[in-house]
């Protein structure tokens, strides 16, 4: 359906020959990179938590995780450091119409996030020679920067994001971008919800997903003390994220009725402003009419508005040419409210059991659910950009800036994006192939294994 | 000295230091190419490996670090130079991503075959990155980019100018790394791949110099702003590279390393000083002088922000690692 959709618009789209293939090569770049974001941002921080187990009680089970672990985000950051090299060549490449325009308005943002993620690098580096190299709680502190700067980071790409939906700092005159204040433009209204509703995503993925892969050990019989506390520690940390999240996910949804009323109406399926607003599950605009949906009154004004009557904004509100492509905005919003509530509930239960006795780890359908849940917490994490970053078209910064004016009109990105489909493809396999073949060696006893920045192994290479 | 021309600097600091770091980490996937396939191939590869190892990835950071500064600083010219010489530039990004993800894989490559063919397109990737980018910056340099864009698609980065500033950037690299890889040997006490190294590098040296020297040629013609540069205020630069540049080559033939490859990083750095100073005060040479593209003052006051907080918070940290890698080698 949501292939169809995006078919039928662009069969119907008339804009600039780059904006399809510009569109579809950011979407894929960025929706690989976030993912690698992710580790980069809340990896060190739960390895943090890991190690210093490790030394306060002096517990070697919990050094090896940490260790290993240091490994794993060393190659996942390799990766992530290219696949954000890309991203930021791709930013002139593909939309020379919003960084030649708006560079030195939104730029300033990315040159912290350069800075924060150096300072990652560093630091990642220093970790991984650190081991019996440095005294231990020198080394353990050696991860606290890298948390610091997975935090900064976050908040200076969202700050980006959150500009070109409340854009600020600057004034249009003439058709001219004047009265500069990039410090403004950088810390906009959108930017700390926004912020918040990343940073627990990133959590909800890395824990979710670590403690996945030691799901899968359980379920094979592997119950041993290595297993238990590689599952527990990124599970109390997907744990928490997981519950806050649609929290902060629901103020952030509530504050989209004044700022980009549209896009609110294409997550509801709403064609017409009513109030009190029913809640529609599922459906489909077709022919301007919507079908297909289970509507349930009031809750679309409870959730959207925080009240029982208070209208929610319809498609009514914009003209057809300012509407967002709605079925796709509509089903990726819900998709991720449904995972993101799923996996709410899945570690609820978890902790009350737990809290009365009955420890899930033993339940072969839990482990089950938790190897799913990390891939869920991704596909949820791809569906929320999806929903904004579909939400706020045919703008690339709200209601200053149309995406047809900022994508390039070059021929050529026909085959840069089918390039990148390639690279990206390649590289996940390799990815892949890496990680699955260190836990083989890890499995069979092998220690000793050789990460990117860290120090070398003594054996020859090829 | 005005704000615009700070930030300019402050920028060009980071290709210049591009250029040494990741210039030996680019040269270096030439001799990995050219190891051939027997014993002793794996033992460059194994030479190339550890000198890369602990900062490869570092230099990812400066790459992005002039897009920032310069999409930030002076956004017109961003996007008329990613407009117009997109075809390099995807194919030096293609080239970046594949030898960044290749060389990580190839570490932990669990067969001979996996790590061959990791290693291959590593190398391949290595060098053809640099030249993409040289040529790209000769089409800057030569008045190829229009200050509005959407300028030739194929003539902007295939023309005289572009081709010596490929063929200089590629070459420099591999000079670098020669250097760099064979004090590393000797340091290790391979002395029989130290020697096959020297004389590479040394016959390399003597290529790199014709291409700088005779390069200055086809450049007089194709891009008479620049040439013009270069023979009156880079003059000075030109000359410390040649001088430079020779003694790096008697001194390797003197087996000094050490101090070979100090004066191969001048010679280098300032070859690409030469150029920035050649084409001052214009930032797309013949069309936008640094002035006239620079963005809003209160973005560029952020910005020196920014490389101040980078001065005071990177610099120490980075020592600390080199301090500690070293000493890992060392034990």
């Amino acid at each position: 359906m949501g292939l169809g959709d995006t078919f039928l618009a662009l069969a119907s789209e008339a804009g600039p020959p780059g904006l399809f293939p510009a569109r579809q090569q950011m979407a894929v770049s960025l929706g690989w990179h976030i993912v690698l974001a992710c580790f980069g941002v809340a990896f060190p921080t739960v390895i943090y938590v890991m190690h210093r187990r490790g030394i306060v009680r002096d517990d070697p089970v919990a050094l090896g995780l940490a260790k290993r672990w240091g490994k794993v985000s060393a190659v996942l950051f390799a990766i992530g450091a290219v696949s954000g090299t890309v991203l930021s060549f791709e930013m002139g490449l593909l939309w020379p119409g919003l960084m030649g325009r708006f560079g030195d308005v939104l730029g300033l943002p990315f040159a912290f996030e350069g800075l924060s993620f150096f300072v990652e690098a560093i630091f990642l580096g220093i970790y991984l020679y650190g081991w019996d190299r440095m005294p231990p709680r020198r080394h353990l502190a050696m991860l606290i920067p890298m948390g610091v700067a997975g935090i900064v980071g976050t908040f200076c790409v969202v700050s980006v994001n959150a500009w070109m939906n409340h854009p600020a700092g600057f004034a249009i005159r003439d058709g001219v971008v004047t009265d500069i204040n990039p410090w403004r433009a950088m810390f906009n209204d959108g930017v700390w919800f926004q912020f918040l509703h990343m940073w627990l995503a990133a959590f909800m993925v890395v824990g979710l997903v670590v403690s996945g892969v030691y799901a899968a050990g359980l379920l094979r019989g592997r119950t041993d003390a290595h297993h238990r506390l590689g599952f527990t520690v990124p599970f109390v940390f997907g744990s928490v994220a997981a519950i806050a999240q649609p929290i902060v996910g629901h103020i952030l949804g509530m504050r989209i009725a004044d700022t980009q009323p549209a896009k609110l109406a294409a997550f509801e399926l709403a064609e017409t402003t009513e109030g009190p607003a029913p809640f529609r599950l599922g459906g489909l605009l077709i022919d301007g009419e919507v079908r297909w949906a289970l509507e349930i009154p009031r809750l679309g004004s409870i959730i959207a508005r925080n009240s029982f009557d208070r209208p929610v904004p319809g498609l009514d509100t914009a003209p057809a040419s300012d509407w967002p492509p709605v079925n796709i905005t509509h089903l990726s919003f819900q998709s991720m409210v449904v995972i993101g509530t799923l996996l709410a509930a899945g570690v609820v239960v978890f902790w009350l059991l737990r809290w009365r006795g009955i420890d899930l780890l033993n339940n072969r359908w839990f482990l089950r659910f938790s190897m799913i849940a990390g891939p869920l917490a991704i596909l949820a994490v791809e569906l929320g950009w999806v929903a904004t970053e579909v939400g706020r078209q045919p703008w690339t910064v709200w209601q200053i800036l149309r995406t047809n004016d900022a994508a390039s009109t070059n021929p050529g990105l026909w085959w840069s994006y089918l390039g990148v489909l390639v690279i990206y493809l390649g590289m996940t396999i390799g990815a892949y192939v890496v990680l699955r073949s260190m836990a083989k060696r890890w499995r069979t006893g092998e220690t000793d294994l050789p990460s990117p920045y860290g120090p070398p192994k003594e054996e020859t290479v090829s | 000295m005005t704000l615009a021309s700070v930030v300019a600097m402050a920028m060009f600091v980071g290709v210049v230091v591009y250029a040494l770091f990741a210039g030996a980490d680019f040269g270096s996937g030439f001799y990995d190419l050219t190891a051939g396939f027997d014993e002793r191939g794996s033992e460059i590869r194994t030479l190339v490996d550890s000198s890369i190892g602990p900062v490869w990835e570092a230099n990812h950071v400066w790459l992005i670090y002039i897009l920032v500064m310069w999409w930030t600083g002076f956004p017109t010219t961003f996007a008329a130079a990613t407009t117009t010489l997109f075809i390099p530039l995807l194919l030096a990004l293609a080239g970046i991503v594949l030898r960044g993800a290749t060389f990580a894989f190839r570490k932990y490559s669990e067969t001979f075959a996996q790590a061959r063919l990791f290693g291959a397109i590593f190398a391949a990737s290595s060098v053809i990155t640099p030249f993409f980018l040289g040529a790209a910056a000769g089409a800057i340099a030569s008045g190829r980019v229009p200050a509005g864009g959407y300028g030739d698609l194929i003539g902007s980065w295939i023309n005289p100018t572009s081709m010596v500033g490929g063929c200089l950037a590629a070459t420099t690299c591999v000079f670098l790394a020669g250097v760099f890889l064979t004090a590393d040997a000797a340091r290790a006490g391979s002395t029989a791949l130290a020697e096959r190294l020297r004389i590479r590098t040394l016959a390399v040296g003597v290529a790199t110099g014709v291409v700088v020297f005779a390069g200055l040629y086809p450049v007089a013609h194709d891009a008479p702003t620049l040439s013009h540069g270069l023979r009156t205020a880079a003059s000075p630069l030109l000359a410390l590279a040649a001088v430079a540049g020779a003694a790096t080559l008697a001194l390797l033939y003197r087996r000094k390393y050490s101090p070979a490859r100090v004066s191969a990083v001048v010679a280098v750095g300032s070859v690409v000083t030469g150029w920035g100073v050649g084409q001052y005060p214009w930032l797309l040479v013949d069309q936008v002088t640094i002035n006239d593209a620079a963005g809003a003052d209160s973005t560029l006051v952020g910005l020196l922000i920014v490389v101040g907080l980078a001065g005071v918070i990177v610099l120490p940290a980075l020592t600390y690692l080199f301090r500690l890698t070293q000493q890992w080698n060392r034990a």
